[in-house]
């Protein structure tokens, strides 16, 4: 395969990925990697390097439309970012020391949660718990729109949201995703923050998050131009297109089926890794 | 030149989606330029990924790109838009804490400039 049939085909992968991505609310970056290395063959280490780039790029993008909604709360997601950031530092750094094999393993187990946590119905946590006094001191508490006017909303558990959120980091440093599975869990269960709240702050948290690794995996040699390019061009522009049709179509049925093809290639790279081909 | 009044939240966060999406915009852009480059010049040679070699030095730092920019270098100029890229988020969170700071909240201008000095300390740390 030469240079402009790989770009080609690279694109076209990276494009439905994203665009498959951001209808199905699961992120183009979860598939991306296994794409990448049980379809073309590339080196895990070149994937995730791409698929970071990937994520920094549609995370930012994304970005703008979501704020005019008024949804993402800028203080919580500021102050978890001091741990998804140091985590992903982390996971940069496990990222060096692992073997590929036990890459590929990890990333298998992560495929799996994805697949099943994206299956359980996304419903609010209301706790009637008081909210958390360091929260409060923090001042996350917040206002967002609902159909019935703006509704408050109290966050709790700082502490355990935080650890979580340092283990997202580390995920997504080591295995160049955004992590939005562990995000969830740790916004929406542990801290009880509403689901379009945490959705649309997890995603303006995703790209500094990925910019805290990528940064390392650029500077070891892990970032490919030839590869990195179609990868971030194509997820890119699947996940804008992804996003502007999204309020037009019924995506139930579709973020079954991409849940069993994202189940699948768990499979595959806990099979491939076992087998020795990662 | 702005009212502290002017600083809310909100706006706040408008300002910040404009700045991802441009920076985002300028970083697709140089990509592309570079994507171009490469492949008049190498769109016929074979394409590896499979065997982990690792990028030369001249694509892996600050220095090594900007040289390989400079001689018209397709890969090397695809690198700079992947820099472009990685310092959108960085801007957003200087941003965010020059916000913080005309909102008189110190509290968040300590809490952003903790995640400007990891973010900064992975990217000089690592010697880009």
């Amino acid at each position: 395969m030469n240079n402009l049939e790989f770009t080609a085909l690279v694109g076209v992968g990276s494009f439905t990925a994203g665009f498959l991505g951001a209808l199905t609310g699961l992120g183009g970056g979860v598939v991306l990697v296994p794409l990448l290395t049980i379809l073309f063959k590339v080196d895990i280490r070149y994937a995730v390097g791409a698929s970071l780039v990937s994520v920094i790029a549609t995370s930012s993008g994304a970005a703008a439309a979501y704020v005019k909604e008024g949804f993402s709360n800028i203080r919580i997601g500021m102050f978890l970012e001091i741990a998804t950031t140091l985590g992903a530092l982390f996971g940069a750094f496990l990222a060096g020391i692992i073997t590929t094999k036990a890459i590929g393993i990890i990333f298998g187990v992560v495929l799996f949660y994805s697949a099943f946590s994206s299956l359980k119905q996304q419903r609010d946590v209301y706790t009637h718990d008081t909210p958390d006094p360091l929260a409060t001191r923090l001042r996350m508490h917040g206002v967002y729109p609902s159909l019935t006017g703006p509704r408050e909303y109290h966050v709790h558990r700082v502490p355990a949201g935080f650890s979580l959120m340092f283990g997202a980091g580390a995920l997504s440093g080591l295995l160049g995703i955004g992590s939005g599975a562990v995000k969830v869990l740790a916004m929406d269960q542990a801290m009880g923050i509403p689901f379009k709240v945490s959705t649309t702050t997890s995603n303006f948290m995703i790209g500094v998050t990925a910019a805290a690794s990528a940064g390392v995996y650029l500077s070891r040699g892990y970032v490919d131009p030839g590869l990195a390019m179609p990868v971030m061009l194509g997820v890119l522009a699947g996940s804008l297109t992804g996003a502007r049709i999204l309020t037009k179509t019924k995506t139930q049925q579709l973020r079954l089926v991409f849940s069993g093809v994202i189940a699948v290639l768990g499979a595959e790279m806990i099979y491939q890794a076992l087998a020795g081909k990662i | 030149m702005f009212k502290i009044a002017d600083w809310t939240d909100q706006k706040v966060e408008v300002v910040i989606g404009n700045l991802l999406r441009a920076g985002v915009s300028i970083a697709a852009t140089v990509v592309l330029l570079g994507a171009a480059v490469f492949l008049v010049r190498h769109g016929f040679e074979h394409a590896n990924y499979h065997v982990f070699a690792g990028e030369p030095s001249d694509l892996r730092n600050f220095r090594g790109i900007a040289w390989a920019t400079l001689h018209g270098r397709g890969r090397g100029i695809i690198q700079l838009g992947l820099l472009f890229l990685l310092a959108t988020p960085v801007a957003r969170v200087a941003f965010a804490a020059f916000a913080f700071a005309m909102e008189r909240d110190w509290l968040y201008v300590v809490v952003s400039t903790i995640v400007l000095l990891v973010l900064l300390y992975s990217l000089m740390g690592s010697g880009i």
